[in-house]
C-alpha cells in the first residue's frame, strides 16, 4: 500500500516537468514570444510544420483505410493473421533504419535511380531526396502503423451484415463507405489521427534527414536554439508554442468528433 | 465489397494490386538496406559488386566491420543498458499504477489519470527539453544552496533513463490495465478466504494472471527505449545511445557499416517481435 500512496506523487512530480517552461530565470519578459512573431522564418516554419502535419495525417488515413478494410473484411480469414504480422513487422524496426533505407533508395546514386538509368527511362540521375514531397513520403511511412492498427480494431467490430443489408438495399460502394464504414470507424480514425499528428509534429529525424535545407521543421528550430545557439529561453518558448499547437489541434479534433481522450486511448 | 458479396473481377484485382503495392512500399527500404549490407563496395549503393561479409567482420584500414568498430559497439551496449533499466523501472511503476487506477478509489483519480495520459500527447522533443530544463534547474539549485554536485541532474545516462521512463511507464500502465480489467476479483477473495495474506495473493494470483501482459509490455518497453531518438537527443551526454550515434553517422555520410548495423537491428527486432507474438498467441 505504501507504494500505491507514494506512487502518484512520484508520477505527479514527473508530470510537473512538463509544465517547466519558464522563459528566463532572472527577468520575466515576453521577448522570446515577440521574437517568434517578428522573425518571419520562425512563424513560417511553425505554420509549415502545422500544415504539413495535417496533410500527412490525412494522407496516412487515405492510404491506411483500404488496407485496414482489406485485412479485416476482404481477405480470406486464413491469411488474416499472416498479413497482420507482415504489417506490424516493419514498425518494430527503428525509425532511423527505415529512414536510412529510404535514403539509400532515393538519393542521386540510389537504387531507384540506378534501375531507372538501366532501364533507359532516365539519361541523368535525378536527386529525389531532400524535397518536400520526399519528406512527406517519409513521414507518412513512419507513422503508417499508428493509423492502420486502430482502424483495424474498429473495423473488426463492424458487423458484416450491415454492409450486406446496405448492399441488398441497393447502395453503391461509395454510399456504403461514407454512410456505414466511416461512421462506424470514427473512434479508430480519430485516435489514429491524433497519434499520427502528434508523432509527425514532434518528429525530428525524418524532416532532418529527408528534407532539404529549405524544408525546415519546427523541431529543428527548437533543437537549433537549444544545442547550436544555446539560447534555452528562446528554445523553451518555441517548445511551449509547439505544445500549445498540438494540444489545440488534439482538442479540436476531439471536440469536432465528440470523443474524449480517455475513450480514444483505449 | 466484402467476402460474402459478389464483386467484379476488376475491382478485386485492383484491390489486390493496391495491397501488393502497399506491402512493397512497406518493405522496400528495409529489404534494400539488408541486401546492401553484403555488397562488396565502399558505398551503400548499386551496382552489385559481389557478396562479402567484410562489413561485419573486417578490420582493414579502409573498412572496419561492425564487430571491430569500437564506437558503434559501445553505443549498442549503452542502448542495451538504458533499455534494461527503463524496462525494469517502467514495468514496476506501470504495474503499480495500473493496480492503483483499476482497483483503488481515491480523490482526484480522474485528474491523476489524465496526468498519466499526458505524456502520450506531448511530443517527444518537448518531453526531452522540459526534462533537461527541469534537471538543470534542480542541478543549479543544489549546487548553489548546498554546494552539492549531483551527477543525476546532468545530461547523461541516468537522465536518458528517466526521460524515456516518463513516457514508457504510461504505455506499460495502459497495457497492464487492459489486462487487469478482465481479472476476476473473486479469485483474490477466494485466496484470502483460504488464508493467503495480501502479498501472497498479489504474487500467486494477480501477477500470475497478468504475466502475458507483463511480458508483452516489457518487450514493447524495451524496444521503444532501445529505439527512442526524440527524447534522448536532448538528454544524452557523452555516452551516445545507438540511435543517436547512427544518426550522426548517417548525417555525415554513409558507409555500408550502417547497413550492417541496420541488418542486425532488423533481424534482432523481428525475432523479438515474433517471439512476443508467439507468446501472446499461446496465452490466448
Amino acid at each position: 500500500m505504501f507504494v500505491m500512496i507514494v506512487l502518484p506523487h512520484i508520477d505527479l512530480l514527473i508530470m510537473s516537468f512538463r509544465i517547466e517552461n519558464d522563459e528566463g530565470q532572472q527577468i520575466w519578459s515576453l521577448k522570446n514570444y515577440l521574437n517568434f512573431f517578428e522573425e518571419p522564418i520562425y512563424w513560417l516554419t511553425f505554420a509549415r510544420t502545422a500544415i504539413y502535419s495535417i496533410l500527412v495525417t490525412f494522407l496516412t488515413f487515405v492510404i491506411a483505410l483500404p488496407v485496414a478494410f482489406y485485412i479485416t473484411k476482404v481477405v480470406k480469414p486464413k491469411y488474416q493473421g499472416f498479413l497482420l504480422v507482415l504489417l506490424l513487422l516493419p514498425f518494430w524496426v527503428s525509425e532511423l533504419v527505415r529512414v536510412y533505407g529510404w535514403m539509400i533508395l532515393l538519393r542521386e546514386s540510389g537504387v531507384i535511380n540506378h534501375f531507372l538509368l538501366k532501364a533507359g527511362l532516365l539519361k541523368q540521375p535525378i536527386e529525389m531526396l531532400y524535397r518536400d514531397s520526399t519528406m512527406i513520403l517519409g513521414l507518412v511511412y513512419t507513422s503508417m502503423l499508428f493509423m492502420v492498427v486502430p482502424i483495424i480494431s474498429v473495423l473488426d467490430s463492424l458487423d458484416n451484415s450491415l454492409i450486406e443489408a446496405a448492399y441488398d438495399l441497393g447502395a453503391n460502394m461509395w454510399t456504403i463507405l461514407f454512410k456505414i464504414i466511416i461512421p462506424h470507424a470514427t473512434p479508430g480514425i480519430v485516435s489514429g489521427s491524433i497519434v499520427v499528428f502528434m508523432l509527425t509534429l514532434g518528429n525530428y529525424l525524418t524532416p532532418n534527414l529527408m528534407g532539404g535545407k529549405n524544408s525546415l521543421w519546427f523541431t529543428e528550430q527548437i533543437y537549433n536554439q537549444f544545442i547550436a545557439s544555446f539560447n534555452w529561453n528562446q528554445g523553451s518558448a518555441f517548445g511551449f508554442l509547439l505544445l500549445v499547437l498540438s494540444s489545440i489541434v488534439v482538442w479540436l479534433g476531439l471536440k469536432l468528433t465528440r470523443q474524449n481522450l480517455k475513450k480514444v486511448v483505449q | 465489397m466484402i467476402r460474402t458479396l459478389p464483386t467484379s473481377k476488376t475491382y478485386n484485382r485492383c484491390f489486390k494490386l493496391y495491397i501488393v503495392f502497399y506491402f512493397v512500399f512497406l518493405f522496400a527500404p528495409l529489404f534494400v538496406t539488408c541486401v546492401l549490407a553484403f555488397n562488396d563496395s565502399q558505398f551503400p549503393s548499386l551496382p552489385w559488386k559481389g557478396f562479402t561479409l567484410e562489413w561485419f567482420t573486417a578490420n582493414l584500414p579502409q573498412r572496419v566491420g561492425i564487430f571491430n568498430d569500437q564506437i558503434n559497439l559501445d553505443s549498442i551496449w549503452v542502448s542495451f543498458r538504458v533499455a534494461f533499466f527503463v524496462t525494469l523501472l517502467s514495468l514496476a511503476v506501470g504495474t503499480c499504477a495500473s493496480f492503483l487506477f483499476e482497483q483503488e478509489d481515491f480523490r482526484f483519480k480522474q485528474g491523476l489519470y489524465f496526468l498519466m495520459l499526458a505524456p502520450l500527447v506531448v511530443p517527444g522533443v518537448i518531453l526531452g527539453i522540459s526534462i533537461l530544463l527541469f534537471s538543470n534547474t534542480l542541478g543549479t539549485h543544489f549546487e548553489t544552496s548546498w554546494n552539492l554536485d549531483v551527477e543525476l541532474f546532468r545530461p547523461g545516462f541516468w537522465l536518458v533513463v528517466l526521460g524515456q521512463f516518463s513516457f514508457i511507464a504510461t504505455l506499460v500502465t495502459l497495457v497492464v490495465s487492459a489486462r487487469l480489467r478482465k481479472f476476476d476479483r473473486t479469485l483474490e477473495e477466494a485466496a484470502m478466504n483460504l488464508g493467503a495474506n495480501r502479498f501472497e495473493v498479489i504474487w500467486h494470483i494477480t501477477l500470475k494472471f497478468l504475466r502475458p501482459a507483463l511480458i508483452g509490455a516489457g518487450a514493447v518497453a524495451f524496444l521503444m527505449s532501445f529505439e527512442n531518438f526524440n527524447t534522448t537527443l536532448f538528454l544524452v551526454g557523452y555516452e551516445a545511445t545507438l540511435p543517436i550515434n547512427l544518426y550522426l553517422q548517417v548525417r555525415d555520410g554513409s558507409t555500408p557499416v550502417i547497413n550492417a548495423i541496420s541488418f542486425l537491428l532488423i533481424v534482432g527486432t523481428s525475432l523479438l517481435a515474433l517471439l512476443n507474438l508467439y507468446f501472446s498467441r499461446k496465452s490466448k
